[in-house]
């Protein structure tokens, strides 16, 4: 479980997050939408302290990772991430890439690594790309290897930020396959993304962001259908009328 | 030049070969020794705590903004007496030429090191690496093909300012050349022999370097 508690951030005089308070359970699939500078992206990038917090408090499994004495790798090692540009390491094959930090960070044998990282590509359907280099991928199975290398840590929560925005249109749909798959096996999930159809058909609860606070929260399909507040409103009247039909995914 | 004497070119043959040898084993020494002193410049200077930071801006600010002539005498003269009660100019050499080099090495790495997108950085971090494993697996290896060209430069730099030893009477190629030019007072012969076989050095070290590079690309 995460729990946030008035999460505040700030980069220099420029406040991007003002008070943010979020519980995610076990299971849950959260799904963060808002206009871009709404503060989403740095919101997940705070779950995992790649961003330094200016106050507030995070909780993941009741450990403040905001304390000073908390050991943020052993953290990092139960919380994946998958980033916008994938971030594959490019010197390394793909099964390097996924078995890097289980081998060095977990420490765990060669043996069991390999497997594991075999059932991944599987999972994610790129057995066959094992011993190329990130290079000769396109952008949709890359970003399927990032799945696959966050998930050999066996997190237990996975936070998405936008991984589908630096996609071709036509290879959205193979990386949100996967993330299908992957909140139907119960993984916790916090995705922030512009895919509404995915938010509509997968997200257990919708987020919208606004000027660095939630500004509302629901079930998808109710804050589609009925979003009371009017920034909500008018955001969505402005994503929708874009052709982002709801039926896509 | 009508009376170029090959005579006493041969007949200094054999100190030019120990010079070149000498001057070959001072550069590879200086880039050798500068490198791993320069890496640890680098990661000093890229520490967050700046007063830490300041401390390895200053070393690369004293090495690179004074002469490497002044660098060598003060080591030659002071430092090494200092340390082993009588100087010895191999060793001067080696410690001013390294001393020398780690500081434009250490910008070098630094700057591959930097070149690096930050997404490297934070998906390692995002695995449970800790900075040093960061640095380890995932930035130095990819820093590493981008300073391998300037690296290459340095070290033919090297070969060429490796002559200032001479000054301490570090028998190197220059000190042979200066020895025979004082002994007959043959400008041509000594001097154009010694300019032809610093050309031969940084020539044939240039090629090595370029087909080092080539094999490095393939990953």
């Amino acid at each position: 479980m995460i729990k946030v508690e008035h999460l505040k951030k700030a980069f220099g005089d420029t406040e991007i997050l003002k008070d943010v308070n979020l519980v995610i359970k076990p299971q849950e699939v959260v799904v963060v939408i808002g206009p871009s500078g709404a503060g989403k992206s740095t919101f997940l990038r705070c779950i995992n302290r790649l961003e330094d917090i200016s106050s507030g408090h995070i909780y993941i499994q009741d450990v403040d990772i905001t304390g000073a004495t908390t050991d943020i790798n052993k953290i990092r090692e139960k919380v994946g991430m998958v980033f916008q540009d994938f971030n594959l390491f490019p010197h390394m094959t793909v099964l390097e890439n996924i078995m890097l930090s289980p081998l060095k960070v977990k420490k765990l044998p060669k043996d069991i690594v390999y497997k594991k990282a075999m059932e991944l590509l599987k999972k994610v359907g790129l057995e066959s790309k094992v011993d190329v280099y990130p290079d000769s991928l396109s952008g949709g199975q890359k970003q399927r290897i990032a799945i696959a290398r966050a998930l050999a840590m066996e997190p237990e929560i996975m936070l998405f930020d936008e991984p589908t925005s630096a996609l071709d249109p036509e290879m959205v749909g193979e990386v949100l396959d996967v993330m299908k798959q992957l909140a139907k096996d119960g993984m916790t999930m916090a995705v922030v993304t512009h895919e509404m159809g995915f938010a509509r058909e997968v997200g257990d609860r919708l987020i919208f962001m606004d000027g660095g606070y939630i500004v509302e929260e629901n079930k998808p399909r109710e804050l589609f259908d009925n979003p009371c507040q009017p920034r909500t409103k008018a955001f969505l009247g402005k994503v929708l009328s874009m052709g982002q039909t709801l039926a896509v995914v | 030049m009508v009376d170029f004497r090959f005579d006493i070119i041969a007949e200094y043959s054999h100190f030019f070969l120990m010079g070149t040898l000498l001057t070959i084993g001072l550069s590879l020494a200086g880039v050798l020794l500068g490198t791993v002193l320069g890496l640890f410049i680098a990661l000093g200077k890229l520490v967050k705590n700046k007063w830490i930071s300041f401390i390895f801006t200053c070393y690369i600010g004293f090495f690179r903004g004074t002469p490497l002539l002044v660098q060598i005498l003060i080591i030659y003269f002071g430092v090494v007496p200092s340390l082993m009660g009588h100087s010895n100019g191999v060793v001067a050499g080696i410690i001013a030429l390294s001393l020398n080099a780690s500081a434009y090495i250490a910008e070098t790495i630094r700057a591959g090191i930097q070149s690096i997108h930050k997404g490297q950085t934070e998906a390692s971090r995002s695995l449970g690496m800790t900075h040093v494993q960061s640095m380890r697996y995932i930035i130095l290896p990819q820093a590493i093909r981008r300073i391998l060209p300037p690296l290459g430069n340095e070290f033919i730099s090297l070969i060429k300012d490796s002559s200032l030893v001479s000054t301490i009477a570090t028998p190197e190629l220059m000190y042979w050349a200066q020895a025979m030019n004082a002994q007959y007072y043959r400008v041509w012969e000594s001097y154009v022999t010694t300019a032809i076989i610093y050309l031969l050095l940084t020539v044939s070290a240039s090629y090595l370097l370029s087909r080092f590079e080539r094999k490095m690309d393939i990953k």
